[in-house]
């Protein structure tokens, strides 16, 4: 028997949901985020955890919250490659559901990032190559690590600082209506740019926010998601993409360009047949604010150097040719440390018309993810219609 | 300088050797005729496994960088960094710190012309940057 196709609306996204409410959760552990994410997404497919027989999760084994839940798997997958897992995840479980491997897949991800209750103690290696190559000099935290090829980014762009912060500008702009974001009041450029320096040229609003949450997806066929009661909000998978750059920071080919982004958003559009024309709102992991300029110009939407001038002329926000980050992103919505799981909840909720800052006719989005610090990314284009 | 110390593996050794005597080594492929950090016994580029350590002039200029205002321990959080990506002459990248210069960004345009210095870390000496000396 030949395999169905992973893409082209096979397989489909039938429960997504978010921990009860996210930001601070001294109230529940890692493991406890996870359970309550997974119970509202199966609750949000009209499934049970007997129907789920595939296990994917990033952070913690697989084993570790199928046996929590009271799964038996037949099928898991424990790829870790950073805050972009999940969307691996999705791409992984969409092979195995189209290869006959798993019927129903339960993704899942929760993180203590804020309040620490259950997460496993950051153990620094000091033999590793970023141990022994960036951290000794200072190149640790993801603010001094992730941050430091922008400047390059922007100075050979003919950019400025400033197009940083318009990206911190224009996400706000999502998440002033949105009740549960971690940020919520309207800044300006001068407001970013004025707030504390934690790494030059990245000011406290060009980061994300650190935070507790969850998240969870169920994936099934197409051809189950008709049967269920959750149909008429499927979410159909048409491509997808996945790869890799360097684990340090200091071997990306070119400063200036994210490998894995132009590689795993040129196949996530190849294996959907679709151009960026056919995109309506795009999801672009952003940890910090040169981000989502990298995942413009990396994915094609725009061309080199426009990446500024496209989010500070308004493009980006509500009204906007390309909306972007729309439940306000990393930097005002959420991040408890991968954030990818919430770049595709958001993506899910603007397809089923149920997002907090909802833009109007979204039948395409694009979702890209980043792993790590430059070192691993996941695309997916999912859509309201399985073709 | 109260630091992170990197621990040395068998790949990696001949590169912190190098350092203590006060050299910067890397690795250079005979078949591509080209530098390639960081350590590791085939060349990233054509797989070839003739490769040899070789000295380089420990000439850089400056990529990019960020002034880290909260450095993590066991660094002093009351001291910034500037941690920075650097460009060998012989075309390898680095990550560094820079030293020897107030961490203003005033004072480090980008593509400014850098040379090698090592300091003590631990048991390791740990090459570093500084501003080229300008001729008088």
């Amino acid at each position: 028997m030949s395999a169905t196709s992973m893409h082209g609306g096979r397989v489909a996204i039938v429960g997504a949901s978010e921990t009860d409410t996210i930001g601070k959760r001294p109230d529940a552990s890692v493991l406890g985020l996870h359970a309550e994410a997974a119970r509202n997404a199966l609750r949000d497919a009209g499934l049970t955890i007997s129907d789920v027989d595939g296990i994917a999760t990033a952070g913690i084994y697989p084993q570790d919250i199928s046996h929590y839940l009271g799964i038996t798997p037949r099928w898991l997958d424990g790829t870790l490659v950073g805050g972009c897992s999940f969307l691996l995840h999705v791409r992984h479980a969409a092979a195995a559901i189209a290869a006959g491997a798993a019927d129903v897949v339960l993704v899942t991800h929760g993180e203590s990032g804020r309040s620490g209750v259950g997460a496993d103690p950051w153990i620094r290696n000091p033999a590793a190559i970023s141990g022994q190559f960036e951290q000794p000099y200072g190149a640790q935290a993801p603010y001094s690590t992730f941050t430091v090829p922008a400047l390059r980014f922007l100075h050979d762009r003919g950019m400025t600082v400033e197009h940083l912060a318009h990206v911190a500008v224009a996400q706000r702009t999502w998440a002033v209506d949105n009740p549960r974001a971690a940020r919520r009041d309207p800044v300006t450029v001068a407001d970013v740019l004025g707030g504390p320096t934690i790494a030059y040229p990245f000011t406290r609003d060009m980061c994300c926010v650190v935070t507790d949450g969850g998240g969870a997806l169920v994936l099934t066929s197409a051809e189950r998601a008709r049967d269920l009661p959750s149909t008429n909000r499927a979410v159909y998978l048409l491509g997808s993409g996945e790869s890799a750059e360097s684990s340090i920071v200091s071997q990306m080919a070119d400063p200036g360009s994210f490998a894995a982004f132009r590689h795993a958003s040129a196949e996530a559009f190849r294996t959907a047949g679709l151009t960026h024309a056919d995109i309506d709102h795009f999801m672009a992991y952003d940890a910090f604010a040169h981000l989502p300029l990298y995942a413009l110009e990396d994915a094609g939407f725009v061309g080199r150097g426009e990446s500024g001038d496209f989010v500070a002329e308004g493009n980006t926000v509500k009204g906007g040719r390309l909306p972007v980050n729309t439940n306000g992103g990393g930097l005002s919505y959420t991040h408890s440390g991968m954030y990818g799981m919430y770049a595709i909840q958001e993506a899910v909720r603007q397809l089923r018309g149920e997002a907090h800052a909802q833009v109007p006719g979204v039948d395409v989005s694009f979702v890209l993810g980043v792993g790590m610090f430059f070192a691993a990314a996941g695309s997916l284009v999912l859509a309201r219609h399985p073709a | 300088m109260s630091g992170f110390e990197p621990t040395p593996t068998p790949e990696t050794a001949p590169y912190w050797d190098a350092a203590a005597r006060g050299d910067l080594s890397v690795q250079f492929c005979l078949q591509c005729a080209r530098h390639y950090f960081y350590p590791r016994p085939a060349c990233p580029r054509c797989g070839g496994e003739s490769v040899e350590w070789r000295t380089v002039a420990g000439r850089a200029r400056l990529v990019s960088y960020v002034i880290n205002h909260r450095p993590l321990p066991p660094f002093d959080a009351t001291v910034p960094q500037i941690v920075a990506l650097v460009e060998l002459d012989e075309g390898p990248r680095m990550m560094t710190a820079i030293v020897g210069v107030e961490p203003a960004p005033e004072h480090l345009p980008l593509d400014l012309a850098l040379e090698v210095a090592f300091v003590d870390c631990g048991d390791v000496r740990l090459p570093v940057f500084k501003p080229m000396a300008v001729a008088a």
